[in-house]
Parts: C-alpha cells; structure tokens; sequence
C-alpha cells in the first residue's frame, strides 16, 4: 500500500512537472503567434485612417498619391498640383470639419443626410481641391474621383526615414529611424560596457583578495536589481544635463545618454556571468602556465581568458539583449525624436520606447496598433538572433573540450 | 401585491443610491476623482467610480452603455456621433472646466513672447533658431508630449493649425519630464498644462492676433478668457440616463464643485 501510494505521488509530481513545462512552451508559441499575426496585418492595411477617402475632382489628372505626399499636402509643404504630377494650380485642402464654410446646416441635415451630396457637389465645382472624408459620405453618384493609394509596402515599411504613425491623413510609417536608434545605442552601450565589465570581472576572480571580492560581488549584483525606471531617473537628472555641458550641446537627452546608462544597466550580467566562466578555470591550468614561469599577467591573458572566452562572450551578448530590450530607462533620456541619428550626440526613439510610449491611444486593431505590433516582431527577431549565437558560442565550446 | 411593493422599493433604493461610473480623459481624471470624492462625502448613499483611459476610450464606452458619464478633453468627433446615432441613442454635452496650456521656456532665453504663427514655425520645424524670432542665436529644441497624450492633440489643433508637428521633436513621457529638460536646456521651448507651471521655467506670452496684444498665461487670463490656449473639459452622458446622473453632474457645476476645480488646478467657469 505504501509502495502504491509513493509511486502515485512520483506519477502525479511527474505528471504536474510536465503539465507546467507544457503551459510555458505553449504561452510562449502563443505569445510569438499573435505578435505575429497583429503585426503582419500592417501590410495589408492602406496608411490612411480606415473608412476614409481622399477625393479630388474629376477633370484632376493625379491618379495616385504617396502617404508622403499626402502628408507633405496637408502640412502645406507641397502647395501646387505641379509638385506630384499634376497640372500647375495651387492646392486647396478641406477636412470634413471644413464643411460648414461652405454649406449651411440645414443643407448638410441634421443626420447629416444632406452630406453626400454636398460634399459630392463641392468637389465637382472646385477643380483644385483635396478632400480627406469618411468614405460612407461618398454620395452614390460621386461626381468627383478617388485618388488611389498603395498598401503598406515592405520597402515603405523597412526603408522609409520617417516614423510618424498619428500623422493625418496619412500616417508615415517608416522603421528606419527605430531600428538604427536601437541599434545605435546598443552599440554605444556595449562599447562602454565591455571594457569596463571584463576588467572588473578579471580583478574579482583572480586580483582581487576574498575579503574584497565578498563586499564588491554582491554590490555589483545589486545593480541589477534597481527598477529600470530609478536609472532613467538618474539618467535625465545627472547624466543629461552633464552630457550637455561636457559636449556643449544645444540638447542633452542624446543616444550617449542612452547609451551610458544601458551600459551601466548591462554591467552586472557581463561581470557576473564572465567572472564566473574566469573562476571555472580549472587550478591545474593555471598553477601549470605558473609552474611554466609564466607570470601572473601572462597567465591571465593567456591561460585564463583564452580558457572563459565563450563565457566572457555569452556575458556581453546577454547584457546587449538586455540594453536591446530595455524600455523606461531609454524612454526618459533618450528624447525620443525619430530622426535618422548621424552621430551619439543626437536625440534617437528606440523600438521598445516607441512601443511603451504609443500603444496607449493606438486604436486596437488599426495600422498604427499593428504597425506596433510589427515593431515587436523586430525586436523578437533581434533578440533571437542575438540568443541563437549565445547558443552557437557556448556549443562550440564543448566540442573544443573534447 | 406585497411583493410588487417589496420590487417597487428595490426599485426605487436602486435608481437612488445607484452607482455611477465616469470613464475617460486621464486630463479629467484628477478633476473627476476629486469631484466624486466630495459628492460622496456629501451623499453617503451614493457611490461613483471613475477610471482613466482616454477620451477616445471613454467615449467608446458611453457608445456601449458600460459608463454613465464620459470625460473628454475634447469635443466628440463626428465618427464618435455617427456611432452614437447607428445605436440610436442621443448625448448630452456638459463643459465642466476649462484647461489652459502654457508654451514654456529656458529661464535664461531673452524671448518672452511669440505670435501664433511663430510658435507653428517652431513646432512644425520651419523656425530652427531663436535669433529668427528675435533671442540669441541659438538652436531651438522642442519638447513635446508623446501622441498618446491628450495635450498633443490639442496643441496641434489650436496651435499648428492641424499641421503635422516636426519629426525631429522630443518626446517626453511625462510633464515632470518636460520641466525638468526645459529647466536645464537653453533653448528648450515646450508646454505643460497651466496647473503643472513651476518657477524652473519661464512661461511665453502669446499672441493670436499677428502680435498685436500678448497675454500671459495666468490662471486670471485664463478665466477671463483672453489666454487663447485653452480648451473646454466635457462630461458626456446619454439623455436616457439624464436623471441618474444629474444629482453628480449638478454638484461638479455648483460653486462647491467648480471650487474643487481650481484647487485641482484647472480654470473654473466663469459665473
């Protein structure tokens, strides 16, 4: 009976390990599915506001029109018909909101039945107008016409220098400047990070006395614990306006900002986890290179690092992931402008910033709702590459050993 | 016969001490969470509850029946009232408040006023430099809020004139965020709500007459209505539910509630 009963319990705990296991695997497939499925949807949507039509009069000879042009239109930036194609006349642009300049209230109607027609008639009678309107007013026998507009295009998506998705009536939607400000201060970060994290991480496993090492590790890994938003804090209070004085800049909040704090953010998982690969050295290795003659020196850089360099590496590559994925901190002193940046010293929007600061009005299910999404299926495949070359390092690693 | 009495007293306890739900404007939100408190105070039986969200969400709900009063910071657009109408239902507009914005800039910046056109050139990226409209020569830096808030909408309407703002404008997450980076930027320019106003930054007077008059922003120009940057703060019920929410509604209008107002910070009505 006893026996009976152990065994059930093994079978129940075994059974309970592989239901728990089971559930992680499938949110996580679940979660990639749906970031997926949201953010694809970008490319089947047109980047002006869903159920609108921009209509020009019948006699106009522009047939199509970018979502740039569009906005460039409205913003007055581009003033004549001439710019995109068209005979040279000046642009009169009108918004639905426009309508009562030019018609009374009781032709529009009360339920505003009287509005197709109105807006049909005002189109046939002003022969270099643009009109942006809800595509329900569109009168039955519209006597203007519809300007075409493209889908989402990938190289749109991908190439475009302007990231600018609540803009009216198109929305620019290109990621350029994103990934490039991602990317930007990541690099910074790690620039910073790595010299100074290997060379804490040498001093602690083989300089520094235990005494030492026991008060400065566990200081060192309380960095890692600080909430993100308490660096961004830090960040736009002493090291923005520092970098404003030290460059002499018109602005502080620039991607060195960014940079320096992901950097500080990433230091405790470098050092920790290349301390740790410099402490696994075996003894006989390094008491052999000093039985050699070799120097204390020596042997560190050609015994112990050579030995831990898949650690070390595993330690940089997981600290950039974490600078990749880095949210509130970056959000605060970076100054999110998303302009394409030409040097650190300029203001960038990172993927994870724009995503945090945006999706709060985005309207569920529309382009700019997915076109986050979109952003998010970047940063995934970002991250996923950097997690598949810490695997592909530290693989590698075993088969030299044997 | 009893228990049709027994119904018509649940009934009526109901309609009574029925609780209400506001939703909406994270702008509003202060306002109405005060507002609720006070009435609460005063009417032990009454219960409200207000969540944020947004305008747009608090609108939507009022559309699907799961708030009684939306709070909005701006007036419902027409695809808001098209829905509305498709569920045959009618709303009632209520102006509770008024909120000012004050364009601020760097202590230190000579400019101390700007026509409207100017401050379109600046956000909209055409004026790059202070010496344009008469300081040092000095690159401009524009703060401004991120889309998600109901001020950048504003500002964008009744300041750029619906333009698009300039890509290169930096976007804060907050408007502690915005003082602090105009504080220590000198040719920061930004706005912040009239109520978030601190002496680390100095407040541009404005011109929306081609420079002819300058008003300052202070919450008695505000009031008397000559600060033009400044916007009406909307409650929005359904007429069929009119009755139940008029007891809250009367109270945040009386001289106790528009009290409430200012000490939250926005500008009252004027009587």
């Amino acid at each position: 009976m006893k026996t009976f009963y152990k065994k059930f319990l093994e079978k129940f705990i075994e059974g309970l390990l592989m239901l728990s296991s089971t559930i992680t695997t499938l949110t996580v497939v679940l979660i990639v599915f749906f970031l997926f499925k949201e953010g694809i949807g970008v490319f089947n949507k047109k980047p002006i506001e869903e159920g609108y039509v921009i209509a020009i009069n019948k006699n106009n000879i522009v047939t199509k029109i970018s979502s740039e042009q569009i906005k460039n239109i409205y913003d007055q930036k581009i003033k004549n018909w001439k710019e995109i194609g068209g005979k040279p006349d000046s642009i009169i642009l009108f918004r639905l909101e426009d309508i009562s300049n030019y018609y009374s209230d009781a032709a529009i109607g009360e339920n505003f039945e009287g509005l197709p027609n109105c807006l049909s008639r005002l189109i046939d009678s002003v022969p270099n107008i643009i009109a942006f309107f809800p595509e329900k007013y569109l009168d039955k026998n519209f006597k203007g016409r519809q300007l075409e507009i493209d889908k989402v295009t990938l190289s749109e998506f991908f190439g475009g220098k302007e990231w600018f998705p609540t803009a009216q009536p198109a929305a620019q939607l290109g990621v350029m400047p994103l990934i490039l400000g991602t990317l930007w201060v990541s690099l910074g970060a790690i620039l910073l990070a790595l010299p100074l994290g290997l060379a804490a991480s040498v001093y602690m496993s083989e300089i520094a006395s235990d005494k030492v090492r026991r008060i400065m590790k566990p200081l060192i890994e309380l960095l890692a614990g600080i909430p993100s938003v308490v660096y961004g804090f830090f960040g736009l209070v002493i090291i923005v306006p520092l970098i404003q004085k030290t460059f002499n800049l018109p602005v502080g909040e620039t991607a060195l900002a960014g940079s320096i704090i992901l950097g500080i953010m990433a230091l405790p998982t470098i050092i920790t986890i290349s301390e740790d690969a410099m402490r696994n050295t075996p003894r006989a290795m390094k008491e052999a290179s000093l039985a050699l003659g070799a120097s204390k020196w020596q042997t560190i850089y050609k015994v112990v690092i050579p030995y831990s360099i898949s650690g070390i590496t595993a330690g940089a590559i997981l600290g950039i992931g974490r600078a990749i994925g880095e949210t509130m901190a970056v959000l605060m002193v970076t100054g999110n402008a998303a302009v394409i940046p030409h040097s650190i010293l300029e203001p960038v929007r990172t993927i994870p910033a724009t995503i945090a600061a945006e999706l709060g009005e985005a309207p569920n299910g529309g382009l700019h709702f997915q076109a986050l999404f979109a952003l998010g299926c970047i940063l995934f495949l970002i991250t996923l590459v950097i997690n598949l070359t810490v695997e592909f390092i530290s693989n590698r690693n075993k088969y030299n050993k044997h | 016969m009893k228990t049709n009495i027994i119904l018509l007293a649940f009934a009526l306890y109901t309609s009574v001490s029925s609780a209400q739900k506001l939703k909406g404007s994270d702008t509003v939100l202060p306002l109405g969470q005060k507002e609720a408190e006070s009435f609460m105070n005063k009417n032990k039986s009454a219960k409200v509850t207000v969540t944020g969200g947004g305008s747009g969400v608090g609108l939507a709900a009022l559309v699907d029946g799961t708030t009684d009063i939306a709070m909005s910071s701006r007036k419902m657009k027409m695809a808001e009232k098209m829905k509305l109408q498709e569920e045959k239902k009618e709303s009632k507009e209520v102006i509770i408040a008024y909120d000012a914005l004050a364009v601020i800039v760097n202590p230190t910046n000579k400019v101390s006023q700007l026509t409207r056109e100017q401050l379109e050139g600046i956000f909209t990226g055409e004026i790059k430099n202070w010496k344009e409209v008469g300081g040092d020569d000095l690159q401009i830096v524009v703060y401004s809020r991120e889309s998600s808030s109901g001020t950048y909408e504003f500002f964008k309407e009744h300041v750029l004139n619906n333009k698009n703002y300039a890509s290169s404008v930096l976007a804060m997450p907050a408007t502690g965020s915005i003082i602090q980076s105009i504080s220590q930027t000198k040719g920061a320019i930004g706005y912040v709500g009239l109520a978030y106003m601190e002496k680390q930054v100095k407040d541009v007077k404005v011109s929306y007459d081609n420079g002819k008059t300058f008003v300052g922003a202070s919450m008695a120009n505000a009031k008397n209505k000559t600060y033009p940057i400044s916007r009406p703060l909307y409650y929005y019920y359904l007429t069929t539910s009119e009755k139940a929410v008029k007891l809250f509604v009367d109270f945040c209008l009386s001289t106790e509630g528009q009290k409430i107002v200012e000490q939250v910070g926005y500008v009252p009505l004027a009587k």
